[in-house]
Parts: C-alpha cells; structure tokens; sequence
C-alpha cells in the first residue's frame, strides 16, 4: 500500500497520480514494492545484486516508470538496473528518486543504470530528483548512467533536479555508434550549502554519431556546481556542448566543457557561460509590475524550463 | 497628466559623470498622442527611461496625475499605469512568449491571443516559441509591443517600434498604435517615421539632452529636415571644406 507521503514523492519525480500507466516498478527504501511487467516489457529482479532488468522486446512501443522513492532516515541504498530497448522499439522511460528524509541522518541513494538503445530504437529517458526532510538530514544522491546508442537508435534523456538535494555527483557515459543521436538535457538548481558534481563523456564512435549536451543550472546561496562535459569523437561524428549558468548570490560555479576529436571529419563545439541574471531582463519584467523578487523567479523557472 | 519637470540625468561610467539630460520639461497629457524624435543619441531613450524610472534623474521630478512618483521604483510605476516597450528588448532563455504575454496580463485587464495577431503574428506559431536568439529582430520587436499591449497601460510609450519592422506590417502597426489610444491614455512613439510624426498631436524634438522644440507636425518637420541636413554637412566638412558654413 502506497502511503500519502510515498504518494506525493511519485508525484514529484514520476508526475503519477495512482497507479501508473504501462509497465512499472516502484522501489522504497530498499525494497521492490509494486511491479507489473507487460508482453514485450519484462521487469525481473536482479538474483545477485539488489536492482532490476528492464528488457523490451524488439519494435514494442510504450512507457516505463521505475521511481524510486525513500522515506527513511539513516538509509543507504545501492541498486543496479539494467535496461535493454529491444531494436527498432519505442520507449518513454521515467525513473527518478524522490527522498523525504524524516530525521537527521543521511538518506542516500546511489542508482547505477546501464541502458542499451539497440538498432534503431527510440528512448526518452527522464530522472527527476527530489529531496525534503524535517530534522536537517542529508538528502544525497549519486546516479551513475552507463548509456549505449547503437547504430540508427535515438535516446533523448532529461537529468532535473530543482532544490532540495544536499549533495550529488552525477557521472553520466554514453557511447553511441555510427547513424546513433543522443541528446542530453541537464538542469539544475542549487541553493544553501548544496553541493552537485556532474562528469559526462560522450564517445561518438562512428559514422554520423551525432551528439547534443545541453546543460543549464542556477547556482544559488553558498552552494557550488561543478560540470566536466566531454565529448570524443573517435570517427566523423558531430557534437555539441552547452553550458549555461545562472550564479547568484555567494554561489560558486566550474564549467569545464572538454571537446576531444581523434579524427579529422569530426566537427565538435562547445560553450560555456556563467553570468549573473542580465540586469535589462529583470528592468522589463518589473516594467510589467513584477517586483524584483517575482521578476529573479520568472526568470529562472524559464531558463530551467 | 504625465510631467518631467527640470529632469536632469547623469550616467556614471568609469568614475564619471556624463551628463545625459538636462534642463528637460516635458507635460504629457491624457488623451493624447505624441511622438519623440531627434537625432541618434540625442536622449530619446533616457526621456523614456526616467519616465519608467529605470533611470534616476539626478535632478527634478516626476509627476503622475499629481503625485510625484520621482521615488517609486520601476515596479511601482509599472502598477501606476506606466508601460514601455523597449528599443532593444532583452532575450529570455526558455521563456516562451506565452509566458511573457501572460506576466504582462496579469497586472492589467488586456491579454488575449488577439494582442499576437493585432502586430501580425499568428498566435499558433509563436506562443510556444522561446524568447531566446532563435526569433529574429523584427519577431523580438513585434512581441514586444503585444507585450506592452497586453500590459495596456495608461501612458503607453513605444521605443522605435518601426525598428526592423518590415514595410508590409508598418501599415499595420501604426493602426495597432492609434486603435490602442483611448481618451484616458497617453500615447509616447519615439520615432523618426514621417508616418507617426502625422499620426501624433505633438511632436517634441530631442536634441542634445533636451527639448529643443515642441510642435505640430508642419512646425517641427522643417526643423527635422533641416537639422538632419545640418548634421550631414557638419560630418561631411572634414573632408570638403566647401560646405564650411551651416545655415540654421
Ligand atoms: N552606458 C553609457 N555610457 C556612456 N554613454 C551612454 C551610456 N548610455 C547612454 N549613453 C549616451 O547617452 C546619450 C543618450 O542616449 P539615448 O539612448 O537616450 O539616445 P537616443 O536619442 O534614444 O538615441 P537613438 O536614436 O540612437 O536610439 C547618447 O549619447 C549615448 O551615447
Ligand atoms: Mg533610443
């Protein structure tokens, strides 16, 4: 039975209301919950290490939820999941984690994914993180995202996380072969003493592998970012890094975009920017009546859109 | 009634004071359309500015309907019923322009979808569209006037609105401007458009950080003419003496 509280967490980084659609899993505080596999979508438990497979069978079109959602203070939690889009499959995935942290102990969870995008398949993969608590504890999260994107296969992930996270290190690889497209969407939001890492390397192995990483954070309070996209092409592939920051008050921000070419055809670009909010941004929104206050938020909410 | 009264303004760049505006007195009165034209740099814009107090006048006041708001900041002013859609609007990224339309709407009374399509854009393609880079020139600036009409405040003041405007749509938009003016606004167009300086009831010349003459069209367009003439032969004399002299 799903409490109110287990509820509201799936909520917020599932976007569920009840039951979800299609296949699912939902784990809590260490433990497999509720699950439901379909034909042609296979959700098993690993046998030797705590964590699930996921394995679409070839051409299934269809949507996946797999949150996560911890409500136990002093809890660390390790899972492994392996996710396999069959060729030529169609799959929106929605996994995420959600911590409500009751007491003052740490509350953590580490997600280690290796996803397979086979030939010609489609992903659309979102993790959404999400943290409150009541007596200070920690609210930590480190996702580690194995990726491969075959030949022809599209994967589009979404990596959010709005406040309430104290710490995160976040490494993200993915390789993708010749005809494959990835495109990464990263947005971030830090403030008081939080703390978030992110490492991406993306090798572009072949043939037209094409590559997008578009990364956008704002830094509030004391908190710090540090961000080290990297992008290898091994062959003529194409590629794209965009680092865009928002710092505010005494936050501190690191953007180290890294592009790395092995081959001559290969055509890779990268841009990175750390500004304040731009002065005549928020003038035009208070020339409608938003206070400045109202007009920093507006303002931010868009950028992190 | 709107007032500028002695306005002085000074930027502050580098540690020093350059003077923008001065000695400048300007009423504004309900019901009225006026264009503000003069040469570039001349201080259009900062008239506009101090006006939306964006700018801080370093001396004299400003006056709405009788109360001096010279110490309310630019939200304030904004609640009052003073609007101004900018010269050169900023860029939002990932903020759609449905969002912006309905920011404006909420302090006012006036959006609807209609506001797009009054200054040519069809509501279908533009609403979801962000307000970043990816919009050209001539799309920011359209947007930028619905955003204002959707606001429909009380004194209304556009800043070049026929800037990257293509010629097809300015018919378009001087209408949009003239339908909007109501017997309760006042309407500023800051422009150098023969077509608004006579579609306005005053025209006020800025030149050199102040009004150099207010007018009707037949008295002040002369003056415009021969100024700009002026200024031509003053640039043009360095390299031609023979044009030394500069009838006024
Ligand atoms: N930050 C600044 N530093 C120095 N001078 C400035 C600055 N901002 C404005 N000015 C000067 O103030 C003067 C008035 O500028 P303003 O923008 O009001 O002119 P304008 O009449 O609107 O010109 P335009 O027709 O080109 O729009 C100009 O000479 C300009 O160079
Ligand atoms: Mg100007």
């Amino acid at each position: 039975m799903l409490t109110a509280l287990d509820k509201k967490l799936l909520q917020e980084v599932a976007d569920l209301h009840g039951e979800p659609p299609g296949a699912f899993n939902i784990r809590k505080d260490g433990q497999g919950i509720e699950r439901r596999s379909l034909e042609g979508i296979e959700i098993n438990p690993k046998k030797d290490q705590p964590g699930i497979d996921v394995i679409v069978s070839p051409g299934k079109e269809g949507t996946v939820h797999i949150p996560v959602i911890m409500t136990e203070t002093d809890l660390s939690d390790l899972v492994y999941n392996k996710i396999d889009i069959g060729e030529d499959a169609n799959i929106t995935l929605v996994a995420g984690c959600g911590i409500h942290n009751p007491g003052s102990g740490n509350a953590q969870h580490d997600g280690i994914h290796e996803i397979y995008v086979r030939k010609g398949a489609r992903l659309v993969y979102t993790e959404k993180h999400f943290g409150e608590g009541e007596q200070g504890g920690k609210r930590v999260l480190n996702p580690k995202t194995v990726l491969y994107v075959e030949e022809g296969a599209y994967a589009e992930l979404e990596l959010v996380q709005i406040r309430g996270v104290d710490q995160t290190s976040r490494v993200t690889e993915a390789e993708v072969k010749a005809g494959g497209r990835l495109v990464m969407y990263e947005r971030l939001l830090t403030d008081g003493e939080q703390k978030a890492d992110s490492d991406v390397l993306v090798k572009l192995m072949g043939e037209d592998s094409t590559a997008r990483i578009i990364s956008r954070s704002v830094a509030q309070g004391n908190s710090s970012q540090k961000f080290f996209p990297r992008l290898l092409a091994y062959g003529p592939g194409r590629g794209h890094v965009e680092c865009d920051s928002i710092i505010m008050d005494r936050a501190t921000v690191r953007s180290v975009p890294e592009i790395w070419a092995e081959n001559s055809d290969a055509e890779l670009v990268h841009e990175a920017a750390i500004g304040k909010i731009a002065g005549e941004q928020l003038i035009k929104l208070m020339s409608l009546g938003l206070t400045e206050e109202e007009a920093e938020e507006a303002i931010i909410s868009g950028f992190l859109k | 009634m709107l007032t500028l009264e002695n306005i002085n303004f000074e930027l502050e760049v580098e540690e020093r004071k350059v003077p923008i505006l001065h000695d400048v007195n300007i009423n504004f009165e309900a019901g009225k359309m006026y264009a503000l034209t003069g040469p570039n740099g001349s201080g259009k814009s900062s008239v506009a500015r101090v006006a939306m107090g964006i700018y801080r006048q370093t001396a004299g006041r400003v006056l709405y309907n009788g109360e001096d708001i010279s110490s309310l900041g630019i939200s304030e002013r904004a609640r009052r019923g003073i609007g101004y859609a900018f010269q050169h609007p900023p860029r939002f990224k990932g903020m759609p322009v449905k969002d912006m339309l309905e920011l404006a709407f909420k302090h006012s009374d006036g959006y609807n979808c209609q506001v797009l399509r009054d200054i040519g854009l069809c509501p279908d393609d533009y609403l979801e569209r962000t307000l970043d880079n990816s919009l050209s020139g001539g799309e920011i600036k359209r947007i930028e006037i619905a955003t204002l009409l959707a606001q429909n405040p009380r004194v209304r003041i556009f800043d070049e609105p026929e800037a990257g405007i293509d010629l097809w749509s300015f018919e378009q938009l001087i209408d949009v401007i003239g339908n909007s003016h109501r017997e309760d606004t006042i309407t500023v167009v800051i422009s150098h458009q023969e077509k608004i300086l006579n579609m306005v009831d005053e025209i006020i010349l800025v030149r050199d950080g102040t009004v150099s003459m207010r007018g009707s069209r037949d008295e002040i367009w002369p003056q415009i003419k021969e100024s700009a003439e002026c200024g031509c032969r003053k640039s043009c004399r360095l390299e031609e003496k023979i044009y030394a002299d500069c009838p006024r």
